[in-house]
């Protein structure tokens, strides 16, 4: 695949924008950083288009640059402190909501399924839920789940970006994704069901 | 004999980082017993490769 022509790239970057503006969002958890993010993002996908070697989809190739472009973002956010402390993260509300003292399930809260995987992407629904669910999901445990899943980091990596022990990722992660198995549970089959 | 959400941490983690053998016998042993845990289990599953399908170019290249 070569270089898509300019007008052709044109279209692509407006089809794609609220795509990469919805993924800046998740990781900033700031509307207009999210936003600025993007903004440098098809700057610097117009000005370096040479660099686009066709290996990757063109889509990927400019979600590459806002992957560096929120990384950058995030460690200015940090450095100004305008993130809890990662190490305070006490609270166990998600497993207490969803488990028994004696470590089982709450009647109520037991996982049910969720048909086949496929069917869930192809879902619209699915995704809108899954986005809003994330939205909920409070900042810090969003920035190490988005950081592990829709980055793909390491949890070493993610260790060194925020500071944190990797145990304490791990502790994060898990009660991100109980979190989320929750309410995608909550909103998506109840939206199912007519 | 590991509890419900034991299982769920090492269901987790098994994401994350390589089980030791102890925790991956425990924990399909628990799964084994649970159906509860294993719709978990597929639920993390699907979590994990909801992210990597979130970003929508992969999701557009892959139609």
């Amino acid at each position: 695949m070569s270089t898509p022509p300019l007008d052709d790239r044109m279209q692509r970057l407006t089809a794609v924008r609220p795509r990469l503006l919805s993924f800046a969002r998740l990781h900033l958890r700031n509307h207009s950083q999210a936003e600025d993010a993007v903004q440098d993002t098809l700057e610097a996908a117009i000005e370096k288009q040479d660099s686009f070697s066709g290996r990757s989809g063109y889509e990927t190739w400019v979600f590459g640059i806002l992957k560096f472009k929120i990384l950058d973002t995030m460690r200015v956010q940090k450095r100004q402190g305008t993130w809890q402390p990662l190490e305070d993260e006490a609270d166990d509300e998600a497993i207490d909501r969803q488990f028994r003292r004696n470590g089982r399930w709450l009647k109520e809260a037991r996982p049910t399924s969720w048909g086949e995987p496929e069917a869930a992407f192809e879902s619209e629904t699915f995704w809108q839920v899954f986005d809003a669910c994330m939205i909920a999901l409070p900042d810090n445990v969003a920035r190490v789940f988005s950081l592990r899943e829709l980055m793909g980091l390491s949890t070493e990596e993610i260790c060194r970006e925020l500071g944190i022990k990797e145990n304490n990722c791990w502790v994060i992660l898990h009660r991100a994704r109980l979190r989320l198995r929750a309410c995608i549970e909550q909103g998506w089959l109840t939206e199912e069901t007519p | 004999m590991i509890m419900c959400r034991r299982a769920t941490e090492l269901m987790s983690q098994r994401l994350d980082r390589p089980l030791a053998w102890q925790e991956r016998l425990s924990l399909r042993f628990h799964l084994a017993m649970c159906g509860a845990c294993s719709q978990c289990n597929r639920q993390f599953d699907v979590l994990h490769e909801a992210g990597k399908r979130f970003e929508p170019a992969a999701r557009d290249e892959q139609e």
